[in-house]
């Protein structure tokens, strides 16, 4: 790889937020011709911010900005297109009830008439040449997620960028999917465009990238080659210290069954079938993997065992110690609770759902044993005690537990909220994305702390999207595809690509291609 | 280099982090004492009067004597009373717009047995009779709308507004009903002779009951919110219907308990208008004050400690704006110019709490800096 000419050169680049927060602390970073670099980084380190400085969402408070070789300011969104530099969000802007080339021609202000079936042509042209698959014509709410995400990708090429810069892409998408886009962004790579990716995956940053560079807390640490570099090495430079990268896998002792699940069918409010005629078994001490591309009935799957969410037929049975078992089904949380079932539950929306975002630490914890003790005033003192020694036992970074836990990083945030629903010693543990969007440190102590409960006889049901991790926790892996069950394999013996073909096609099977 | 220069933007903001409780108020002050500076280049400018006289004058037609005292101090717990009702269902995040309807209904409750039982009960009873006609009319009045948003998901907003109308008119059609003298179109001041139903005085002081009643009312109010079960779970709904869902909160029974509370409170201010202060009933006798209510609970953070302070000086700018503009002969408008300049300043105060803006370093500098 010749490295000519830098197409971007970040020079001392420095953003703050307030008087203490450092986001991007003197970072200079170039980034050439027909290269694809991976930015890496832990959760707060700086990665997202500095992307959305190119992209003209923040402004930077110190440093300059070369592109091409000449110094420009990115004031707004134009400014970066106009430069050339397109990003995709980890999280789409796309209008849902316009078509695909609607889309992509929103808020362009091209010459002459709106000319829908110009822009269609040209996109086609675009696809082409790079190995995309559009219909310039389909709804948006029509495509799946990874399609959602090639919208976007076109709409930033369509604009012209020469530079695109990736938010976690490989985020949504199941193993062939990002095996697709990866060949799209080589594609890509071949014409001349530079592609910044961000992830979390250190086996596609060893995959797709030509370059890694590295941030940790704000700084810019260093780069290496991708080729050069192991996935081991690349870990330490990122944490700052040596990291073991294995997840235990602790044999279940005595596994009982704990939850029995039937045929369990489940519409949303607008008549689609979220889940159809779902049946497994979870068991204590063990851990049951939930795989599945995003949205396929994982979160109603978890909310209907928890008495949140309507269920339309089927059976959710709680079985106890002694071979009895109780219908969860048609209660809600307070009377499952109630049942004597300790059912812990860790939501996907941590501080929508699990916490609440303006309170305390210790009103947090007060949202399970609220209503504890007789009469009519709340007790303060317990859910306080249990704060302080969440934030000892975890290592929770707060200034205090007085403070709101909206204020901390995301890992934190769900330390807080694992401890509090682990503290009440569950007989039943459900996690959904439990990881999602933490670092690698506060993983680890999540993954640990679910082995713990394991180990404890918890039966864990572990909802998760990384099928690495899946492959290395899970005792038994559930397939959900299409809100059905595509199958339930050994966690012990399951192959990635095995799990991937499950969770496209039901029972997996032959691959299409 | 100078055009790029002269494209970075001038400042940004920046979300703070918490603020000492003394710089917190430092920063009230401030905005308090450049509103007064604002209202004062105002008044020299459009009615040549020297501010200082104008400012003296508002405090004196606020404080000036201590009938005015009292007066304010009436005032002031009517305004505090409703606020308190609105606090709870404001934190819940239920836009409660109909404080002036359900207070109404008060009135209008505690009227109806005031004419038509006056005289034929001992008073202790007919006093209590109205109270629960009051509370129990002012509850009705904001259950319905929370019985909609709790079954249909209706906007409460718009519900409770439109209520405020219908209290009106019927409390218009009562007024007609109840005319004394006939033809009058209002009803005058009821059981004059009798004192029938009319709420005992403390000493000399007309007003002193109603004002104690406001202050243990705020008492148990910032108990409630603060300490109960029943408070925490308000809270609870209010930042977050999933969470509080999710916990086994009963969302449906926490907006029909809560917005039962808000009205029946209204319905005691209402109680306490007849009862206590004007013993008649007409239709501008809550005169917006379940609006105002909103902005004392919204400005208090519907901290009911805190409320009595800015009821304290919504009060204060109402009053001492209409005694300018008897003062001075001038309109009504100028007094009312002058407070919202103040409300402004006290209002906007808030967003420096919450951010701070930070001048743009030209380039020049940072290269000194580096």
């Amino acid at each position: 790889m010749d490295h000519k000419s830098p197409i971007l050169e970040l020079q001392h680049i420095t953003k703050r937020f307030g008087d203490k927060v450092v986001a991007n602390d003197d970072v200079s970073l170039n980034v050439y011709k027909g290269e694809i670099l991976a930015l890496l980084g832990e959760n707060g380190s700086g990665k997202t911010t500095l992307m959305n400085m190119l992209s003209g969402i923040y402004f930077p408070d110190e440093g300059e900005i070369y592109v091409n070789g000449n110094l420009v300011s990115i004031r707004d969104p134009k400014d970066a297109f106009n430069l050339g530099i397109g990003m995709i969000h980890q999280h789409f802007k796309l209008v849902d009830v316009l078509t695909a080339a609607e889309n992509i021609i929103l808020g362009l202000k091209e010459k002459g008439g709106l000319n829908v079936k110009a822009a269609a042509e040209r996109i086609t042209e675009i696809c082409q040449k790079y190995g995309f698959e559009v219909d310039p014509y389909q709804k948006i709410y029509e495509m799946s997620v990874s399609q959602k995400q090639t919208v976007e990708i076109v709409k930033v090429l369509y604009r012209g960028a020469d530079l695109l810069i990736l938010d976690e892409p490989t985020a949504v998408l199941t193993p062939q999917e990002t095996d697709k886009l990866f060949a799209v962004l080589r594609n890509m790579k071949a014409d001349g465009k530079s592609i910044i990716i961000i992830t979390h995956k250190l086996h596609e940053v060893l995959d797709i990238s030509d370059r890694v560079a590295i941030l940790r807390k704000g700084k810019y640490i260093c780069d290496y080659e991708t080729k050069n570099v192991t996935a081991q090495e690349l870990t330490d430079a990122m944490v700052g210290h040596a990291v073991t990268l294995n997840i235990d896998r602790p044999e279940p002792v005595d596994p009982k069954e704990r939850i029995r699940i039937k045929d369990l069918t489940i519409r949303s409010i607008d008549g689609v079938v979220r889940l159809n005629h779902v049946s497994f078994t979870a068991c204590s001490g063990e851990i049951l993997g939930i795989a599945g591309i995003a949205g396929n009935g994982q979160k109603e799957l978890l909310e209907a065992i928890a008495g949140l969410q309507p269920v339309e037929t089927g059976s959710i049975a709680y079985v106890n110690d002694d071979g009895s078992e109780e219908e969860l089904i048609g209660k809600d949380p307070l009377e499952i609770a109630e049942m004597g079932v300790s059912l812990s539950f860790v939501p996907e929306d941590r501080l929508g759902m699990g916490l609440v975002g303006s309170m305390d630490l210790s009103e947090n914890m007060m949202l399970r044993s609220f209503r504890q003790g007789k009469g009519i005033f709340t007790d303060r003192k317990s859910p306080h005690k249990l704060a302080e020694r969440v934030v000892e036992e975890l290592e929770v970074n707060t200034p205090s537990v007085e403070t709101p836990v909206r204020k901390l990083s995301g890992g934190n945030v769900q330390k807080v909220l694992v401890g509090r629903e682990i503290s009440s010693a569950p007989t039943v543990l459900l996690t959904a994305y439990a990881v999602r969007g933490l670092d690698i440190n506060s993983s680890y102590t999540i993954y640990d702390l679910i082995n713990r409960q394991k180990k404890a006889g918890v039966a864990v049901i572990y909802v998760g999207e990384d099928l690495d991790v899946l492959l290395e926790l899970s005792d038994k892996i559930l397939v959900l595809c299409g809100g059905e069950v595509s199958g339930i394999i050994d966690g012990r013996t399951a192959t990635k690509n095995e799990v991937g073909l499950m969770m496209t096609k039901i029972g997996g099977g032959e691959a299409d291609e | 280099m100078n055009n790029s220069l002269s494209k970075v933007p001038l400042f940004h903001i920046t979300r703070r982090k918490e603020l000492p409780w003394y710089r917190a108020w430092l920063i009230r002050v401030i905005a308090v004492i450049m509103g007064l500076i604002l209202c004062g280049i105002i008044t020299m400018f459009l009615v040549k009067i020297n501010p200082l006289d104008v400012y003296k004058t508002m405090l004196s037609g606020a404080f000036g004597t201590s009938r005015r005292i009292w007066v304010t101090a009436q005032n002031m717990a009517i305004l505090l009373g409703i606020s308190l009702a609105l606090a709870p269902a404001f934190k819940m995040r239920f836009w409660n717009l109909g404080g002036d309807g359900q207070t109404l209904m008060g009135v209008l409750g505690a009227t109806t047995p005031m004419i038509l039982l006056g005289g034929k009960v001992p008073n202790i009873i007919l006093i209590l009779i109205m109270l629960v006609c009051a509370v129990v009319a002012g509850a009705i009045w904001a259950l319905i709308p929370a019985a909609f948003k709790a079954r249909w998901n209706t906007n409460e907003t718009l519900f409770t507004l439109m209520m405020n109308y219908v209290a009106i008119q019927l409390v218009s059609f009562f007024v007609v009903v109840w005319e004394n003298p006939k033809g009058a179109s209002k009803i005058g001041i009821i059981n004059q002779d009798t004192m029938a139903g009319w709420l005992p005085q403390i000493g000399n002081n007309q007003y002193l009951l109603n004002i104690l009643i406001v202050l243990v009312l705020t008492v148990a109010i910032y108990i409630y919110m603060r300490y109960t079960k029943h408070g925490y779970e308000i809270s609870v709904v209010g930042e977050s219907e999933p969470t509080a869902r999710y916990v086994g909160i009963k969302v449906k029974r926490v907006i029909l308990r809560t917005m039962l509370l808000s009205g029946a409170i209204c319905g005691l201010v209402g109680f306490l208008l007849v009862s206590g202060t004007s013993h008649t009933m007409t239709t501008t006798i809550v005169n917006g004050r379940g609006f105002t209510g909103v902005m004392v609970a919204w400005l208090a953070k519907f901290n009911p400690i805190f409320m009595i302070l800015t009821s304290l000086l919504l009060v204060f700018l109402s009053r001492g704006a209409s005694e300018i503009s008897t003062i001075y002969g001038l309109n009504d408008s100028f007094g009312s110019i002058l407070a919202g300049i103040l409300l402004f300043f006290i209002i906007g105060c808030e967003f420096f709490l919450n951010y701070q803006i930070a001048l743009k370093k030209t380039r020049k500098e940072v290269k000194i800096d580096a």
